[in-house]
């Protein structure tokens, strides 16, 4: 076969070999946006019935999903802030001090990171119920924090590979103080790993089902939620809810990636 | 003859079992261009560090204007450090950077303005205030590593081999630049570099150092013509040594008695019986086809070594020793196969004293006497 | 001379790296020793955990049901990470030695499904794979089929749910391998007179094994613990043993059983690690 041609077969063999791929991965996304129109209004909520909006209006009326979708958020965001402060902390800290038992701390790092959720949810409500700690937003907060911290330190690492200690040194050696130069040149130049490991976290808390699943108490946080509501069927609002979370979440990596948001905080 | 700016008295620093600056005792005099040189651990490094404030001495103390600061953060200290990395702040502008020590003494907006303005004047960077640090050639990084140093008016300027990274056409260029710039402003420079030329075209005074200890401090010219230990006889240009014991002592002449022969050099405070180094500059060597007195060594040419205008031939004695011939392209040099009698004027030689055996001397005499 | 400067350097250390040191233990080492000794615990008659030591639950989890489950769950496991590969090794592939523009594009779109919740997404798939799924409906308008096909509640379907959520924990190593490999290599090995499958399995896999063992990895030891996917997908006929251990803890209310349950999953998981360390693994590209 001439070259040419198997060349030009490659291709469109790998363009439908990834096609697919993408359509697999993206399926039942396009059905949740997709169904959030759907102006079905009984149940399972699965022919389609018209073009419409009023499921996105119906999710603002539903308090209970709206109230969950609020605790995630406040998880994710607390979760985010603390493992954030905690993760760039013990990165730089790592980086800059020697001392016996990194090695120990590098292996409880590993811990939350290759052990089954399921494990780590478990021990954490054992935790919880021994020391009369009572379920809820505290109990979720302090769990996301836990497996959202060694992925910040791992983020904020990275970038420390390519850290040079020397500015640091210069900064003293101009007259500024340890704590004044952690805040006026670490921080600064390690922000992108630090901003990295951050949104990560705010993911994993999004996203996280099975942890929560065993800490939440009472306290409903939106994925949770819907898994209520799968025995019951779930309606498009829910449907409506997580198109409006994709298109925030895309919208806000979108701005950080092109630095949009650095710009914004210049002019500050 | 300024007074003295920098005092180190004493100074010793050890990591765990490395000892790595022995006792080192330096006075620098103000407004004096002073290098550090040595090869690579030699301790020149971790002095300047002391001296900046990110080591600290293990004993020993450090005086700044009579002030002692081995106890002080480097925040603390009026000395500035040029670094060999430029360690400039990647996500600050020129401006930013170079302002960055006024900005910490909180010095006005004003005056941070005109004065960096004319630092950059000074290091012919204007125009660049509003760029980054990896928009700059590694030349221009350079010089605002040495504004944003400078700007803050030190008693002492550090610098760490700054200019390690060019290549050799803008490292000469800005050995003359630094030159001139410290000249211009009168501040202290202390200088670090392993590269020898470098440390003789720019320096007022060198320090030689070895192994943790300072061999020698003296002007470049000094240090060339009278190195004081066999180490600085050899890291500094070219020489040829022999190594022997001291036969005859007539007054300041001393015949030298060496594998090969008879030699003749001059110097005070030598014993008959004591073992001798000499150090012979390429240039300053002699030879003869007729024998000389007091020169009892003959050698044979086997080669000559071409550098431009400069043409160094090689002879060797019967140990296989070989001794370096140095004259400029033009004059008469000996042919080869050609055996000739070396020798020197006297006073070209310079003897110093070989502590090594004296020491093994001394051993052998306690034990085998 | 020396004082004040040792206190300037140790109490940065312990301010620095203090907090993740408590954190971590409080949060991560103490609940996993409780999860231990729990195991070896009882149940009182108000189903309250009664501390003498007992070997019980161990016994209990020996039993051939038991056994059944754990193979079963293996099973599962590996056939995931088989199929993951298998789909993910020439994607990767793909995505990380094209020459598009559009490189970066095609990363992110790997990445952005993550952020829809994955039980939403697993729910999403129900949605299409009921018998009044989309997918049915679909193909009886098209006149394909005549009857819905049963997708769902197959062992086979937990599968596919397990692949779905694991995928990218496949794709990102293999991409980060595939993309460190120098294309001179492979021109090299050309050179030399080897075939494209040559190539392959002599330069391109033994160079981008770490990708899969990582990768392998970050998909086996998740799927033993996401009881939700066998829940929503499988309905009950294909649980592995997060299912088990959901139950003690939520309707069966044994928690030392749950425990014990635990247990076994983090010695499978320790196992795995060790022989992915054996395998020259480097612990850091399990990050991510």
């Amino acid at each position: 076969m001439k070259k040419r041609t198997k060349r030009k077969l490659k291709k469109i063999f790998s363009i439908i070999f990834c096609s697919l791929i993408y359509l697999f991965l993206f399926a039942p996304i396009i059905y949740i946006v997709v169904n959030s129109f759907n102006a079905t209004r009984s149940k399972p909520y699965l022919s389609w019935k018209g073009f419409s909006f009023d499921w996105y209006v119906k999710l603002f009326d539903n308090q209970t999903l709206l109230q969950s979708f609020g605790n995630t958020m406040i998880i994710a965001i607390t979760s985010m802030i603390l493992a954030t402060i905690i993760g760039t902390l013990a990165s730089v800290g790592m980086y800059k001090f020697k001392f016996k038992g990194k090695a120990a701390i590098d292996g409880l790092l590993y811990i939350p990171v290759v052990i089954p959720e399921i494990v780590l949810g478990i021990a954490l409500l054992t935790l919880f119920s021994n020391i009369n700690i009572p379920r809820g937003m505290l109990t979720l907060i302090i769990a996301h924090t836990t497996f959202c911290v060694p992925f910040v330190i791992f983020n904020v690492r990275a970038r420390l590979g390519g850290y040079d200690m020397s500015i640091e040194e210069a900064s003293m050696d101009l007259g500024a103080g340890r704590i004044r130069t952690f805040f006026e040149i670490t921080l600064p130049v390690l922000a992108p790993g630090i901003g990295g490991g951050a949104l990560l976290a705010f993911t994993l808390s999004i996203d996280d089902v099975i942890i929560s699943y065993f800490v939440n108490g009472q306290t409903k946080t939106f994925p949770l939620k819907v898994y209520e509501s799968i025995r019951s069927g779930v309606a498009p609002d829910v449907n409506a809810l997580s198109t409006l979370i994709l298109i925030g979440t895309t919208v806000l990596v979108i701005l950080t990636q092109s630095g949009l948001i650095k710009k914004l905080l210049k002019k500050a | 003859m300024g007074k003295n700016i920098v005092e180190l008295t004493g100074v010793n620093k050890i990591y765990g079992t490395n000892h790595v600056v022995k006792d080192l005792t330096l006075t620098v005099e103000e407004g004096e261009f002073l290098t550090l040189l040595g090869s690579s651990g030699c301790g020149k490094t971790t002095t300047l560090r002391m001296i900046a404030g990110f080591e600290e001495p293990t004993t020993g103390s450090i005086k700044v204007e009579g002030e002692a600061i081995e106890d002080k953060e480097p925040y603390e200290r009026d000395v500035n450090t040029v670094f060999q990395s430029y360690a400039l702040f990647p996500h600050k502008t020129i401006y930013d950077n170079i302002a960055y020590g006024l900005k910490m003494k909180k010095v006005p907006k004003k005056e941070i303005a005109e004065r960096v303005k004319e630092m950059m004047e000074l290091v012919q960077l204007e125009g660049f205030e509003k760029r980054y640090p990896n928009q700059l050639s590694g030349g221009q990084k350079q010089r605002v590593a040495i504004a944003r140093a400078l700007i803050n008016r030190p008693k002492v300027l550090l610098l760490d081999e700054p200019l390690g990274a060019l290549d050799l056409k803008l490292r000469k260029q800005m050995q003359l630049e630094l030159k001139r710039l410290q000249k211009k402003l009168n501040i202290t420079f202390i200088y670090v570099t392993h590269d020898q030329e470098e440390a003789l075209t720019m320096s007022d005074r060198i320090a030689i150092m070895h192994d943790g200890v300072m061999d020698q401090i003296a002007t470049p010219t000094e240090i060339y013509e009278h190195p004081a230990t066999k180490f600085v006889a050899t890291f500094i240009g070219e020489t040829n040594i022999f190594e022997g014991m001291a036969k005859i002592v007539d007054g300041d002449t001393i015949t030298i008695g060496i594998e090969n022969g008879d030699i003749t050099g001059c110097g005070a405070d030598f014993a008959a019986g004591e073992f001798i180094t000499v150090s012979v500059r390429p240039e300053k060597m002699k030879y003869s086809y007729e024998p000389v007195e007091g020169f009892t060594i003959a050698a044979r040419i086997v080669d000559y070594i071409y550098v431009g205008n400069i043409v160094k031939c090689v002879a060797e004695l019967p140990n296989k020793t070989q001794v370096k011939i140095e004259r400029l392209a033009g004059e008469e040099v000996p042919a080869i196969g050609d055996v000739v009698c070396l020798y020197w004027n006297k006073e070209d030689a310079v003897l110093i004293h070989n502590l090594d055996n004296r020491f093994y001397q001394a051993v052998e005499n306690a034990v085998f006497a | 001379m020396t004082k004040h400067r040792f206190k300037s350097k140790t109490l940065p250390a312990i301010s620095m790296v203090g907090p993740v040191t408590i954190w971590l233990l409080v949060f991560v080492a103490a609940p996993l020793v409780y999860v231990f000794i729990m195991s070896f615990c009882g149940l009182d008659e108000f189903y309250n955990v009664s501390y003498h030591f007992t070997l019980n639950n161990y016994k209990r989890l020996a039993d051939s049901n038991y056994v059944d489950i754990y193979l079963h769950s293996l099973i599962i496991a590996l056939t995931t990470t088989v199929v993951c590969i298998l789909l993910a090794y020439p994607f990767a592939y793909i995505i990380a030695r094209t020459k598009s523009r559009k490189k970066n594009l095609l990363y992110m779109l790997v990445i952005i499904p993550f952020w829809t919740n994955s039980l939403i997404r697993i729910y999403g798939w129900r949605s299409l794979l009921g018998t009044n799924g989309w997918i049915n409906t679909f193909l009886m308008n098209l006149h394909l089929i005549s009857e819905p096909i049963d997708f769902l509640y197959k062992q086979g379907t937990t599968i596919f749910g397990m692949v779905y959520c694991l995928f990218p924990f496949m794709v990102l190593p293999l991409y980060t391998a595939i993309e460190k490999l120098d294309g001179s290599l492979l021109e090299a090995s050309a050179d030399l007179g080897a075939k494209g499958p040559k190539t392959f399995f002599n330069v391109i896999l033994p160079l981008t094994s770490g990708g899969i063992f990582s990768g392998s990895i970050m998909v086996f030891i998740p799927c033993l613990g996401y009881f939700f996917v066998a829940d929503i997908l499988g309905g009950g006929n294909s649980d592995v043993i997060g299912n088990l251990v959901e139950r003690q803890f939520q309707s069966g209310n044994n928690w030392p059983l749950g425990a014990a349950l635990s247990i076994i999953l983090i010695l499978v998981t320790l196992i795995l690690v060790k022989i992915y360390q054996k395998l020259g693994g480097d612990m850091d590209s399990l990050g991510v």
